[in-house]
């Protein structure tokens, strides 16, 4: 397996109608290797990873994991990979012993051996306890690992999680990572999806950024972090007119250039790993500008602020939406030309 | 131990008796899948079951007093065939539902992802449905039976005519099948189901002799399968001429079976 990257992708396009979901994206993940594909909401995340479950055909382009074809070799790429998908494909109604069973029997395991195979990943994933009760009695962070045990049944080496942590709370999210964290130390190849920068700094070794169907950036998170110029100062003044005033106050502070976003008009400024020291510096400017300043705070950098770095504008959502409650939160970085 | 198996990628495609030994286990898996899950929700067993039987119920006592009609034993006797045939129609609201939410939820996706049978969830979700709708038109036979309904032509034709039900019902499964992966919304799906099934069954000869409807009426209500089913139940039940009827009842099943069994195994193979 050596050599031959787990997961090849190149120039793979993918449209819906009109909508061009994939357009030309290309990525290599080594086996061994956990690749984060980040992106907003509509950028094609979920699409890429369909294409390489061989549960849709790209349009153009070619995908291989572990060196078979998506299109030409399905059964032998089924036969490698897991999927868990963005909603917790388990059967509610049945217990999350017999969940595991019924899929070890579709991966064509004799009953005892699908018992054992379910004993076992139940246990892994701590539902030993819940394993005899009706999975819809479980919390939504039981569910979700029901659902990436059941992804794990036929032993595959190279996994597929599409947005494993959406809609769980901070707790239950940390628990996730401890669990797909302990999964990628026994050597299984992941790609993992992800709107936040946070989970993929925390679970992946490489990053690629996709939005609107094309990779706009790619790096390891610490390359990605420090293109946004490090941790980010963030504050919002009560008075939009004293906007100009601030953003001259905290431009010797920052490392970077400050943005205003445009609909909560908070203005960010990376300030590198300067921390504290750069939170105090911005409050003798400010306050020698005699500014008044609402909310001031550092942060980790986030996808938005990578989307600012890269592009210029804040991340947006893709989805198409009907007229009226189509979001953007699009901001501009003052003296920078909108791409 | 089978691992073995499965974790040995690159193997191609198995030979054609292994597969067909995989496509087999994996339709039962679905179906033992498929009837753990009715069973665990009582409202499924209430909806395919007691529905059915407040029909009866009300046809009965309610409008049956209202209905002339001119066979052995009264209204009930006409009524019984036509019910179950309903029921069986009405069943694969299921059948589209069910697929509608397994898309939904990426359950659908997931078997698709994996190295198993591809014709086995449609397959599995086919035959566990008509397990189901079998079941159930045994009990409505049992329910007719106690208000008073009897089997006048013997115990070879009445076996006919629940396996004709049967037969229909499969049949419109497909159908419903279809439906539900192209549709793939709950609700939606449901609101499609009374589309078509509410006129289907109720604009035939299931309920009321077809002489009593208006002219313009009897031309659609004399010429759709559902009647052509009934009437043969019918003469199965009660005695009477069976073949003509028979005949076209099985063009009819024939046809929808061509037409919607590829539609949905291509609606399968084509989500998303
Ligand atoms: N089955 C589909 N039919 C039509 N449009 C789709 C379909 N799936 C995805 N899209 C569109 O393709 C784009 C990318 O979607 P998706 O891959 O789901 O993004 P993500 O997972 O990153 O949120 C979106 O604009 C979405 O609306
Ligand atoms: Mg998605």
């Amino acid at each position: 397996m050596s050599g031959q990257p787990a997961i090849l992708v190149e120039g793979v396009t993918k449209s819906f109608g009109t909508v061009q979901a994939l357009r030309g994206i290309d990525l290599a993940v080594p086996a061994g290797t956990v690749l984060g594909l980040l992106g907003p909401n509509g950028a094609g995340k979920t699409t890429a990873v369909r294409v390489l479950t061989t549960l849709l055909r790209p349009d153009g382009g070619r995908a291989t994991v572990n060196g078979f074809d998506v299109v030409r070799q399905p059964a032998d790429v089924r036969r490698s990979i897991g999927l868990a998908g963005q909603s917790a494909a388990i059967q509610e109604e049945l217990t999350g012993r017999e969940n595991l069973e019924i899929i070890g029997r579709l991966y064509h395991l004799s009953w005892p051996d699908a018992r054992r195979r379910a004993v076992e990943l139940l246990d892994q994933f701590d539902l030993s306890d819940a394993a005899d009760r009706a999975a819809k009695t479980y919390s939504g962070g039981m569910q979700r690992r029901l659902d990436l045990a059941a992804s794990l049944v036929g032993r595959p080496t190279v996994l597929f999680l599409d947005e494993p942590t959406t809609g769980l709370d901070p707790r239950a999210r940390i628990g996730m990572w401890g669990v797909i964290r302990n999964l990628v130390s026994t050597g299984t190849t992941l790609l993992l999806t992800t709107q936040y920068l946070d989970e993929a700094d925390e679970l992946a070794d490489e990053i690629v950024v996709i939005d609107h169907g094309v990779v706009i950036a790619a790096g390891t998170a610490e390359e990605l972090k420090n293109r946004v110029g490090g941790d980010v100062l963030e504050f919002s003044v009560p008075d939009a007119s004293a906007v100009p005033k601030a953003l001259a106050a905290v431009a010797e502070v920052g490392e970077g250039e400050p943005h205003v976003d445009e609909t909560t008009g908070r203005i960010s400024v990376p300030v590198g790993a300067g921390g504290s020291d750069a939170l105090v510096a911005a409050v003798r400017a400010l306050d020698a500008a005699t500014l008044q300043v609402q909310g001031l705070t550092i942060r980790r950098p986030s996808l938005d602020d990578v989307f600012l770095a890269v592009t210029g504008h804040a991340a947006e959502e893709n989805e198409v939406q009907p007229a009226g409650r189509a979001r953007r939160r699009t901001g501009r970085r003052p003296g920078k030309k909108q791409q | 131990m089978s691992t073995a198996e499965l974790a040995a990628p690159g193997t191609g495609t198995p030979p054609l008796g292994v597969r067909a030994r995989w496509a087999i286990s994996d339709t039962l898996t679905i179906t033992r899948r498929n009837l753990m899950i009715w069973t665990r929700v009582p409202a499924y067993i209430a909806f395919t079951v007691i529905q059915p039987v407040l029909f009866v119920l009300m046809f009965r006592y309610v409008f049956g007093g209202a209905i002339p009609v001119h066979v052995k034993g009264g209204y009930v006797n006409f009524l019984m065939p036509g019910i179950i045939g309903q029921t069986a129609a009405f069943a694969t609201f299921g059948t589209a539902i069910a697929l509608a939410i397994e898309l939904q939820k990426g359950v659908i996706d997931r078997l698709r992802s994996m190295p198993m049978a591809r014709s086995a969830v449609l397959a599995g979700r086919l035959v566990a449905d008509t397990g189901r709708m079998f079941i159930t038109i045994l009990i409505i036979v049992a329910v007719g039976y106690a208000v008073g309904f009897r089997f006048e032509n013997g115990f070879a034709a009445a076996v006919a005519m629940v396996l004709l039900a049967t037969l229909f019902g499969a049949c419109m499964s497909c159908i419903a099948a279809f439906t539900g992966l192209a549709i793939k919304d709950e609700e939606a799906v449901q609101a499609f189901g009374m589309i078509w099934l509410f006129p289907l069954t109720f604009l035939s000869s299931a309920f009321v002799p077809i002489r009593t409807m208006p002219g313009w009426l009897q031309a659609f209500a004399n010429n759709q399968p559902v009647t052509h089913v009934v009437d043969t139940m019918r003469a199965l039940a009660l005695g009477g001429p069976v073949e003509a009827n028979l005949w076209k009842s099985l063009a009819w099943l024939g046809g929808i079976l061509i037409v919607f069994a590829p539609l949905s195994v291509r609606a399968y193979r084509r989500v998303g």
